[in-house]
């Protein structure tokens, strides 16, 4: 008979335990005087580096900081399985083109009204965090693309850096030979690649909300001819950011197109002697409109006002001039506010490009909002097909469109 | 007496509950809502409010218009076809080679299940080096014995970097097969390949007509397992091509993980994983009856 009844008993642990476990999650009871942040600084040396800043800021104001790091492509889906058990943290660092789907969702609070503070950023980087002109998220620092240069095989070369896009082609000619191309750039098929293509595009007077309007189609004939010149390896189609700077370290490309982040890794080798010069216009006296990059801090609501203006605090802090600064110096970003981009450009004069183009760049999510995935995909089937010769520039970027307004 | 009568019947049914509520929470459940979800609008706004608003076909509509499924789906039997012809001819042909006892064949046996053991993202990473257009290991090994020009664009053109896919996936599967098959020969009693040799027959007519029909459960099984495992690939590829160049490589796997995870659209994504879903139960019932008929085979 105790047999018979201890069954049903552990039948209804098994299911009782099986249904909490899958209710649950791992909420925790979160602890008033710690501020959570989910972010993607899985790197120990960038972890350590955030909780520097973080600590600074949690500190005089007698709170604590815990970051939940996660790899950079996990952080959508991992704060999305976070909010629907109501356990999502008090801060979230998204990127930058992320964030038009959270905002969208009504989760995030509105910078505005827990008063934090948004004078002095730039336009761009008041557009990277915001959606459909409100503000949801903050940038301390963010980064955009220019044109690396080998010193040395230039003066070999006796080539100038390119200020135009003929100026381009010719010199990425003249400094291809003995297994080094004159120009590596990303055209991988995800963010990348897509990330790299957006300068040419942009320069060339495209439009992602019309990719068929004809004038983006400059920048695809500009790629394709230079791999058919033979001045950009035909492989730059598998090479994501970090493999160009691989090839360009590797002395195998006299340029590359790349962002501030490779600086550390520029830095510590002796090799290549570099140097940073913008990325080439379609013609002289135009003006290049670059992509800007980078990941924004947001404020999900919460049911605790006290929490959210915890974490206002905290974003208010690490955003004073002297915190962006010292954040742009210690990531190799460009920090956001006009004047702390000022002082940036003048503590590393070589970096100066990016920091010009920072102020200006132009966010991806600005026109298409939600959409930009979608539209990015549909870029990144464009180059794909007219680098490895499947279509015609006009061609792709018509059925680009096709793919990007689908289902819309 | 009715308590009695019915004694037995709960009893059975208790011993057979932990399994029945396990399966129902980690199988039946997941399916479900993965079934329910390709019929919603399940989006980021989904996990704050927890609305899933049904929208009857749209999902299904959406994913069947475009060309990109269509694709897909072709390169997935492509490159599942593709990857357990080569697994299993070589599998076979290595557990037949290994099952003649040999000095260090034990050894050897051991090192080719490297692969096997290795995790697919780092195979996939190692490969998309040995395979890279201009300085991968690969092209310059055949340059120098002079067998190409040294410029296979293995992953950097359309209609080669499926082929190669399946060529990384082939050597990944070889161990498993091998394995598994180099198990089923040992099950094969001595007798009958003596017994055959007496008769006069010639190796090749023992395989057909002895090895080969002894072995075909054992050969099922890993067919069936080799499907399953392959029709879903995701890792390999996103790892050694990202699904590029242009598309040539997108399998039903890539394009559920970026309708998913890249676009947050989750309720196409199940549309697509509904489809591979389908496809795996098609073949796990035809496993399942192919068994059957060994087993009544055997009795």
């Amino acid at each position: 008979m105790h047999s018979r009844a201890a069954r049903p008993v552990l039948a209804a642990i098994t299911a009782g335990a099986t249904a909490a476990l899958g209710l649950t999650g791992c909420a925790a009871a979160p602890d008033p005087g710690t501020v959570t942040v989910l972010n993607s600084a899985t790197d120990t040396a960038e972890h350590t580096k955030n909780q520097r800043f973080f600590d600074r800021c949690a500190r005089p104001l007698g709170l604590r900081v815990e970051q939940i790091s996660v790899p950079a492509d996990q952080v959508s889906s991992k704060a999305l399985r976070m909010a629907s058990s109501h356990s999502l943290t008090d801060i979230l660092e998204l990127d930058g083109s992320e964030l038009p789907q959270f905002a969208r969702t009504g989760g995030l609070r509105r910078l505005s009204d827990l008063g934090v503070d948004a004078s002095g950023f730039s336009r761009s980087a008041v557009s990277l965090g915001s959606y459909r002109g409100a503000r949801y998220g903050v940038a301390r620092a963010a980064n955009s693309l220019a044109l690396y240069y080998d010193r040395d095989l230039l003066a070999k070369a006796d080539v100038t850096p390119p200020r135009t896009w003929d100026e381009l082609r010719a010199a990425a000619k003249r400094l291809t030979g003995g297994g080094t191309y004159g120009l590596a750039f990303s055209a991988s098929p995800d963010a990348d690649g897509v990330y790299q293509f957006l300068p040419f595009f942009w320069s060339a007077g495209g439009d992602e909300s019309r990719l068929d309007d004809g004038a983006g189609e400059a920048a695809l004939e500009l790629w394709k001819e230079l791999v058919a010149d033979r001045s950009v390896s035909k492989a730059v189609v598998n090479w994501n950011q970090q493999d160009v700077n691989d090839q360009f370290v590797a002395g195998r490309a006299a340029m590359m197109v790349n962002g501030p982040w490779q600086v550390p890794v520029l830095a510590a080798q002796k090799k290549v002697d570099w140097a940073v010069a913008k990325i080439p216009v379609p013609e002289a006296g135009g003006r290049a409109v670059s992509p800007i990059g980078g990941t924004v801090m947001t404020v999900p609501k919460s049911d605790d006002p006290g929490r959210e203006r915890n974490a206002a605090k905290i974003l208010d802090c690490l955003n004073t001039p002297k915190n962006q600064l010292d954040w742009g110096q210690a990531t190799n970003n460009v920090p956001t506010r006009t004047a702390a981009a000022r002082s940036y450009a003048e503590r590393n004069p070589e970096l100066a490009p990016f920091a010009e183009l920072v102020s200006t760049a132009r966010s991806r999510t600005a026109r298409v909002g939600t959409r930009w995935p979608a539209v990015g995909d549909a870029l990144s089937g464009a180059f794909q097909s007219v680098l490895t010769g499947r279509s015609s520039p006009g061609q792709a970027l018509q059925r680009a469109q096709q793919q990007a307004t689908a289902g819309k | 007496m009715s308590t009695l009568a019915r004694r037995p019947q709960l009893l059975r049914w208790l011993f057979v509950a932990p399994a029945l509520l396990y399966m129902a929470a980690f199988f039946g459940y997941p399916l479900l809502r993965n079934v329910l979800m390709s019929f919603q609008h399940y989006t980021p706004t989904t996990y704050f409010t927890g609305e899933a608003p049904f929208n009857g076909l749209a999902n299904w509509r959406a994913v069947f218009a475009d060309p990109l499924f269509t694709e897909a789906l072709w390169h997935t039997a492509l490159f599942t076809a593709g990857s357990l012809l080569g697994q299993f001819t070589i599998g076979l042909a290595l557990a037949v080679f290994f099952s003649r006892r040999f000095r260090l064949s034990g050894v050897v046996r051991a090192v080719l299940l490297l692969p096997w053991l290795v995790p697919m993202v780092v195979s996939a990473v190692v490969w998309r080096r040995i395979l890279d257009q201009e300085h991968g290991v690969l092209n310059t090994a055949l340059q120098a014995l002079g067998l190409s020009d040294g410029g296979v664009p293995w992953l950097s053109s359309p209609s080669v970097a499926l082929l190669s896919a399946v060529l990384v996936n082939i050597w990944i599967g070889i161990p498993f097969n091998m394995v598994i098959l180099y198990g089923g020969l040992q099950e094969i009693p001595r007798e009958l390949h003596e017994a055959a040799a007496l008769d006069g027959a010639s190796p090749w007519r023992a395989f057909r007509s002895v090895t080969l029909p002894m072995l075909r459960p054992v050969i099922t099984v890993v067919l069936v397992l080799g499907f399953m495992s392959t029709v879903k690939i995701l890792d390999l590829i996103l790892a050694l091509t990202a699904g590029g160049p242009a598309d040539a490589t997108q399998t039903l796997g890539t394009v559920t993980y970026q309708l998913s995870f890249l676009r947050l659209d989750f309720g196409q994504g199940a549309v697509v994983g509904n489809a591979l879903v389908l496809i795996s139960a098609v073949f796990a019932v035809l496993y399942l009856r192919a068994n059957r008929a060994d087993f009544g085979q055997g009795k």
